[in-house]
């Protein structure tokens, strides 16, 4: 991987030429939390953030989406708004990165890739940033707090300087695009580089232990947490909207008043929701809210990791943030365990 | 983009009413060539859409032995299937597919088979049924047992008929609840176990039904010697997508819609979420 700097002064420039390869989206400050958006100014984007309300994968699996439309005697003629619009994502952090290549495993990867997951990917460029975990990041113990792929930069934090890993050949353009303000790093460099992330290593708050998880969720999948969970849970969704592994979508046909034509669409969905496993005819396969909230957590701690090798889940701090009522995603997987006082202090 | 989740148009040429609210369509793809080429195995489900009402999977009630038309049998439960009955021939509607696994007919030849459907249940194991006696020479006994809550709520009643009149197939039937006419065996369907003679180790069984009678009828074969893997069935989710993606199918690690709707009961009972 080539590996360069970037003076930070010449940031803005930088930006500027980034322009040339789409239309640049950056996290901005909002009344609401940190919003990835498309940015005015670069003076708008704010990088040392700690986590923007929704995840960067709304650019890539849209809350709300457009498959096709349906018209006699056409039929069902597919067409997203927006799919083909070049975008540069500036500022993804590594969590979220992985979290992508996690969704790549469902969406781009398999027996069924979905057209429209793989075209908004191929155009997208991501450009990672760096970050400092808060009370809430928990990010190495889900394996995700350093992604290799993924991302076309990299920029890490050195003091005057980005470090900037390449990491495809679109990220090489955009090095190229901009001169000679990209040069090779130097033995400092390399030393700045190590003592920040070494100390960066000591700065998390929360642990949880992935060893033998998905055994520990089949041996307790009696256990009387879920029913107290359920008791609990408002089934509002914040976890699920909020969380960049999260998928689930549902599906609807939308009617023109006095026709039979219109757009189907996809929003997303969550298991959370009571409808969610319900059947024409009345069945519902998860009745009880404890149920709802036990798949949400089986499906990241122990299906997700039979059919793709890792947990659905990449310890960004997103479900314990928006979480009303306080479900905390360490404080659950620590009492299965049972392992109660290494988190009696969160 | 590709027609992974595009449905293509598809021409309903007939019907026939199987119950009062239960009706099998015979469609056809308007494209010629698509129609031609449309292969699947029995077990297997479409998407159907209905114009301006929505989509919904449907299992494939016909044999892929008999090329060109396909049929799915509805019965009305909601607003797709409420519109596709205000429907007839001439109609258009949107099919995508096949999606699932589908029953493994090769792998069941040579073997006795025993089909045990449940009301509604019957149409899945119709295309299989189909596609056996279309290669009878091919697979041992051919047993069908069939039950529905009342004489007017059994689906294919002229073709039980023909079946049940061939040598080289035994059928038996029964109703929970008879009505006057009736002159058959009233009962659940494993009251029909003990009017055949099941062949544990040489059968497979087909189970298809609402989920209440697969459950008793699995336990009632596993007690009469069948083996798990010797018991197979299709399980029933919302299948949305259809193709492992939407999430409302996902039972653990499966998706019913990609990876079944087709299991076997040693697959089943391995199956949580």
């Amino acid at each position: 991987m080539k590996i360069l700097k970037l003076p930070k002064e010449q940031l803005d420039f930088f930006a500027s030429v980034l322009q040339q390869f789409g239309e640049v989206h950056a996290p901005v400050r909002t009344r609401a939390g940190y919003s990835f958006r498309a940015l005015e100014r670069w003076s708008e984007a704010c990088l040392d953030y700690d986590r923007t309300v929704l995840p960067p994968k709304k650019y890539f699996l849209p809350p709300r989406e457009t498959m096709l439309t349906y018209r006699r005697p056409d039929g069902y003629v597919a067409g997203s708004e927006g799919l083909n619009q070049k975008l540069v994502l500036f500022g993804v952090h590594a969590c979220d990165i992985f979290a992508l290549n996690l969704l790549d495993k469902v969406f781009a990867e398999g027996v069924f890739p979905d057209p429209y997951y793989r075209t908004r990917r191929r155009n997208v460029a991501v450009i990672g940033i760096d970050c400092e975990p808060d009370e809430h990041c928990f990010c190495p113990s889900m394996r995700a707090d350093f992604v290799e792929r993924g991302f076309d930069l990299f920029f890490y934090d050195i003091g005057d300087h980005y470090l900037v890993m390449v990491g495809t050949a679109l990220g090489d353009d955009m090095v190229l695009a901009t001169g000679p303000l990209f040069t090779p790093v130097a033995d400092a460099d390399i030393v700045e580089y190590k003592r920040r992330s070494a100390l960066k290593k000591t700065k998390y708050q929360l642990e949880v232990d992935l060893r033998d998880l998905p055994e520990i969720f089949e041996l307790e999948y009696g256990s009387e947490i879920w029913e107290e969970l359920g008791r609990t849970c408002l089934a509002c969704g914040n976890c699920s909207t909020s969380c960049p592994t999260c998928y689930c979508y549902d599906v609807q046909d939308q009617v023109e008043l006095g026709s039979t034509e219109g757009p189907r669409v996809r929003t997303a969905d969550t298991c959370l929701y009571s409808q969610h496993a319900a059947v024409a005819g009345g069945e519902n396969f998860r009745h009880s809210q404890a149920s709802r909230i036990k798949f949400y957590y089986y499906h990241k701690q122990r299906g997700f990791v039979m059919e793709h090798g890792r947990p659905g889940c990449v310890g960004c701090g997103r479900c314990i943030v928006h979480c009303p009522v306080g479900i905390h995603v360490v404080d659950v997987i620590n009492r299965l365990r049972g392992v109660r006082d290494a988190v009696a202090s969160h | 983009m590709s027609d992974l989740l595009v449905p293509a148009i598809a021409t309903i040429l007939d019907q026939q009413d199987e119950t009062p609210d239960t009706r099998t369509y015979r469609l056809r793809f308007r494209d010629d060539a698509q129609a031609e080429r449309f292969d699947f195995q029995p077990g297997q489900f479409l998407e159907l859409s209905v114009f301006g009402a929505g989509e919904a999977p449907f299992c494939l009630a016909s044999s892929p032995t008999r090329r060109g038309t396909i049929e799915v049998t509805v019965r009305r439960t909601g607003r797709v299937t409420d519109a596709l009955a205000a429907l007839g021939p001439g109609d258009e509607v949107g099919l995508r597919g096949p999606c699932g696994n589908g029953f493994d007919v090769t792998a069941a030849e040579g073997h006795d088979l025993v089909f045990v459907g449940g009301g509604i249940g019957l149409p899945p194991l119709r295309g299989l049924i189909w596609n056996v006696l279309d290669r009878r020479e091919a697979f041992g006994n051919v047993t069908i047992l069939y039950g529905a809550r009342t004489p007017s709520l059994l689906v294919y009643k002229q073709e039980l008929h023909e079946w049940g009149a061939r040598a080289d197939v035994e059928v038996r039937i029964t109703v929970d609840r008879a009505e006057p006419g009736w002159t058959g065996t009233v009962g659940m369907v494993p009251v029909l176990f003990d009017q055949v003679d099941l062949k544990p180790q040489s059968s497979l069984a087909y189970v298809c039904g609402p989920p209440i009678m697969i459950s008793f009828v699995i336990q009632d074969l596993l007690a009469r010697g069948f083996a798990p893997e010797r018991i197979i069935s299709t399980l029933e989710r919302m299948m949305q997508c259809g193709v492992g993606k939407c999430n409302h199918c996902c039972v653990g690690s499966k998706y019913l819609c990609r990876d079944g709707p087709v299991f076997n009961f040693r697959e089943i009972r391995e199956m949580w979420e």
